[in-house]
């Protein structure tokens, strides 16, 4: 019969096509799940931190994360000298550096990685980490073309000399950046945007990408030409990107992945009840979520308004009923953790002080006041969060609020084009000091995105550059950040984020908490297995750099 | 043959047709694809990337210049995924969802058609019943609950099966189960309807007078004719089920590339969009071309006219 046949033939096609799939080979050491796919593994074109991770482990800079501190430690180069300006930085690379397919690394491969990234054509975001070099930021700006003025230069094979236009305490954290990570030249030169696809592709970082296939995994296998590669835990890693919260749970729950370590993959509705359980570990993170305000437009020009609306809101009340995770509240826009650095403290809680502020700025009890449009992403938590902050102006201030939720790009457009009354924000620091948040908001940062501008705010940035000690360093960036919050207020910070991994500490070693939830790929390994060393944190901490 | 060649040469223009409202459609979004959390400090590295990807030029001279490339084959670059090219992505993922539609077009089949027989000729009421209940669940109940139901039993609470990924073919068994318990509830019931009406015919009653076992009639001269309406819909059911796999392939990370199709419109990855889109188009269109085929094959009376 035809349509028997018919079938039969359905039948055949798809067990064909279902055995023809390329299922891996042999299991992994390790299995993570990661976050997200990540858009590229290029270090000039990450766009997170969840990149950044699988980044590191394959393409190492000068220094690295320490498994434990998540502070910088020699990595490519054993060590360095500061001259006394703070400016001119020599890094001595170690001796006998190779890539992973044998060939020698030199002091050239890691000037070419930097100028690509500071390349306007590379387009990279991260690109204005490396602004503190001398022309680096007028290069990357198109102004000059010419590189030898940029301050970056091979001195031989073994050295790289770099020349800062000011000093920068936290250089050598910023030189852990994934985005700095050492790249082959030949490799990108002869096949561009595909180098990442290439058979055998020479890496300089702890591991060599095996296989990578979209939205299926990223299969890492262990360099034996790094440098430090007797302390690599894992020999076979298997990266796999998740979108779906219950996926990774279901997938952490049989035992099929031993480490789940992006926050967006924890359900919000179970935090309450993951969070009772030892393998569910939350720590301080270095990340804020705020609201900006449109500093540009009337009434919120004003800053008696943005004061205002910063003492009506009850930061308690959204972490306690929405987050779910314990989050500390934030008055202010830097995250505790950096050393030597204390925040000032923010706007507390205080109708009736909103309200005087109010009554000042000319809207006695919200009265003539325009409809704050509030502009968030999608997403149930931000929602919450806005009809939470909705209720407060109304109750307090008597002023009326329209939600406004785009997707993710329109959210982006908007924003980027101060399209907006209050837009809720987050940031996440790059490297472990006050600048990383408090540039954010100066007169030339394309971040910013407040319209708001003090050149007062942006001096004090720039004379802490220039301060002899790191004690009138901090000082300077706490008045600039009291500025920010307590005077100005183009933004209201709300709380500060927290990590939240799912990972065994009877099955899994090598995680340590830390405030930037940095965790070396190299020093994670799965307990009682055939491959197991000593973890690694132990023989790497005495290395770390010591404070910013 | 005339007829496929004919078939085949229409569907040049109706592509052209899609690709154009599709380019166009999509940059009607608002929102780009370079607009992200962390803006580009450099105005001219924004320039260099837009025009690196032409996204500053002209929108018809856009569109010519993907047409150029278009007809050598070529779809472009993922405007997301920056390392690899439309052609790439598609080539990892068509076979993985092709794979998963076709197995849960075999299974609504192969559960269908004989729940939907059975309930067209089931003579006792609780068999009867029960085979309506069947399909009538599988059309009730959306795929987004049924996955995790069929997770939480087989793969978590009892341990048969696996969870999600892709890798070994005993993965495909949830999958195919979610995507295919709708469209199998869906075929069920067009069986039922289409053996009934059947049923009705009068060479049935002339078959049946002639003492025909009832099994045979059933099976030689009612079957052939009552699937018809499953035949129509089996075109339209396995375009939806190649390109609806969405929840499927998101709930157990198969990575075909249903995903994509989403993930490319909220990232703005037009290449991508406009690629996925065609080749939907292109595998919409062929299923209609073989439905149209195996209706001349399986319908003497089609042939004849």
């Amino acid at each position: 019969m035809p349509v028997a046949r018919q079938l039969l033939g359905w039948i055949v096609l798809c067990a064909s096509l279902i055995g023809c799939q390329p299922y891996p080979l042999a299991p992994a050491d390790l299995v993570i799940i990661n976050g997200k796919e990540p858009e590229s593994l290029d270090p000039a074109i990450i766009s997170g931190q969840a990149d950044g991770r699988i980044v590191s482990a394959l393409f190492e800079g000068l220094t690295r994360y320490n498994a434990e501190t998540g502070l910088a430690e020699p990595s490519l180069a054993v060590s360095w000298e500061i001259d006394s300006t703070g400016t001119r930085y020599r890094f001595t690379l170690r001796k006998n550096l190779r890539w992973s397919d044998g060939s020698p690394l030199s002091a050239e491969d890691i000037a070419y990685s930097w100028r690509r990234v500071l390349e306007p054509a590379t387009a990279c975001d991260y690109a204005s980490i490396l602004y503190c070099i001398q022309n680096a930021e007028a290069f990357n700006r198109g102004e000059i073309t010419d590189f030898n003025k940029v301050g970056i230069r091979a001195n031989g094979p073994d050295e790289l000399q770099v020349t800062l236009h000011k000093p920068t305490p936290f250089f050598l954290h910023i030189c852990c950046y994934p985005a700095l990570g050492t790249v082959p030249r030949s490799v990108i030169e002869e096949h561009g945007d595909r180098w990442l696809l290439q058979p055998d592709l020479p890496t300089s970082g702890s591991y060599q990408l095996q296989s990578w296939r979209l939205n299926d995994r990223i299969r890492l296998k262990r360099n034996d030409a790094y440098w430090d590669h007797a302390q690599t835990q894992s020999r076979i890693v298997d990266i796999l990107p998740t979108n779906n919260p219950s996926t990774a749970l279901n997938l952490y729950e049989s035992g099929e992945v031993d480490v789940v370590w992006d926050k967006e993959l924890i359900p919000t509705e179970l935090v309450g009840i993951l969070r009772q359980r030892e393998d569910f570990h939350t720590a301080d993170f270095f990340g804020t979520y705020f609201l900006r305000i449109n500093t540009t437009k009337p009434p919120f020009s004003d800053p008696n308004v943005r004061l205002a609306l910063a003492h009506a809101i009850d930061k308690d009340r959204l972490v306690d009923k929405i987050t779910g995770a314990d989050e500390p509240t934030a008055s202010h826009l830097v995250p505790a953790g950096i050393p030597d650095y204390t925040s000032p403290k923010g706007l507390a809680y205080d109708p009736s002080k909103a309200q005087a502020l109010l009554r000042k700025a000319g809207f006695p009890d919200g009265k003539g006041f325009p409809p704050i449009d509030y502009l968030f992403n999608s997403s149930k938590l931000h929602e919450q969060i806005a009809v939470e902050i909705q209720a407060m102006w109304q109750e307090h201030l008597g002023i009326r609020t329209q939600l406004r939720q785009l997707e993710w790009k329109s959210y982006f457009q908007d924003q980027g084009n101060i399209n907006y009354d209050v837009s809720r924000s987050s940031w996440i620091g790059d490297y472990i000091a006050p600048e990383s948040f408090l540039e954010v908001f100066t007169s030339v940062s394309g971040n910013n995105r407040t319209g708001w501008s003090d050149p007062a705010y942006d001096l004090l940035l720039k004379q802490s550059g220039m301060a002899p000690s790191t004690d009138e360093r901090m000082a300077l960036l706490k008045q600039a950040e009291s500025m920010l919050i307590n005077d100005a207020a183009p933004i209201i910070p709300l709380y500060f984020f927290v990590s939240m991994e799912y990972y065994d500490t009877n099955r899994v070693t090598g995680i340590h908490d830390n405030i930037r939830a940095e965790h070396p790929i190299r020093a994670i390994q799965r307990r009682n297995k055939s491959n197991s060393k000593k973890p690694v944190a132990a023989a790497t901490q005495a290395n770390g750099v010591s404070n910013p | 043959m005339k007829f496929i060649l004919r078939r085949l040469l229409g569907m040049i223009p109706l592509l052209l047709i899609v690709s154009c409202l599709a380019f166009a459609l999509v940059r009607l979004a608002p929102g780009g694809p370079f607009d992200r959390e962390r803006k580009l400090e450099s105005a001219e590295a924004e320039r260099l990337l837009r025009e690196k990807y032409l996204l500053d030029a002209p929108l018809w001279k856009q569109y010519v210049h993907y047409l150029s490339n278009l007809v050598q084959g070529d779809l472009g670059n993922s405007l997301k995924h920056r390392n690899h090219s439309v052609n790439d992505i598609i080539a990892q993922g068509l076979p993985v969802s092709l794979a998963l539609g076709s197995m849960a077009f075999a299974f609504s089949l192969c559960w269908g058609i004989p729940l939907g027989c059975l309930s067209a000729t089931a003579k006792a009421p609780g068999r009867k019943m029960l085979a309506d209940a069947a399909s009538m669940m599988g059309i009730c109940i959306p795929a987004l609950v049924i996955g995790p139901i069929l997770v939480m039993v087989f793969a978590i609470k009892l341990k048969w099966l696996p969870v999600a990924l892709l890798s070994s073919p005993l993965h495909f068994v949830l999958p195919v189960l979610t995507l295919g318990i709708y469209y199998a509830g869906r075929v069920a019931r067009l069986t039922q309807q289409g053996i009934e009406a059947t049923l009705q015919s009068e060479f049935i009653l002339t078959a049946r007078s002639k003492g025909l076992p009832e099994r045979t009639i059933l099976i030689r001269h009612v079957l052939p004719l009552g699937i018809l309406p499953v035949v129509s819909y089996a075109g339209p059911l396995l375009a939806d089920l190649l390109t609806g796999s969405f929840v499927a392939e998101n709930l157990f990370q198969i990575p075909g590339i249903g995903v994509f199709l989403i993930q490319s419109s909220l990232s703005r990855d037009y290449p991508m969009i406009v690629g996925l889109v065609l080749v939907y188009a292109l595998i919409l269109a062929l299923l209609n071309l073989a439905v149209d085929v195996s209706y001349r094959w399986i319908d003497p009376r089609i042939k004849q006219g």
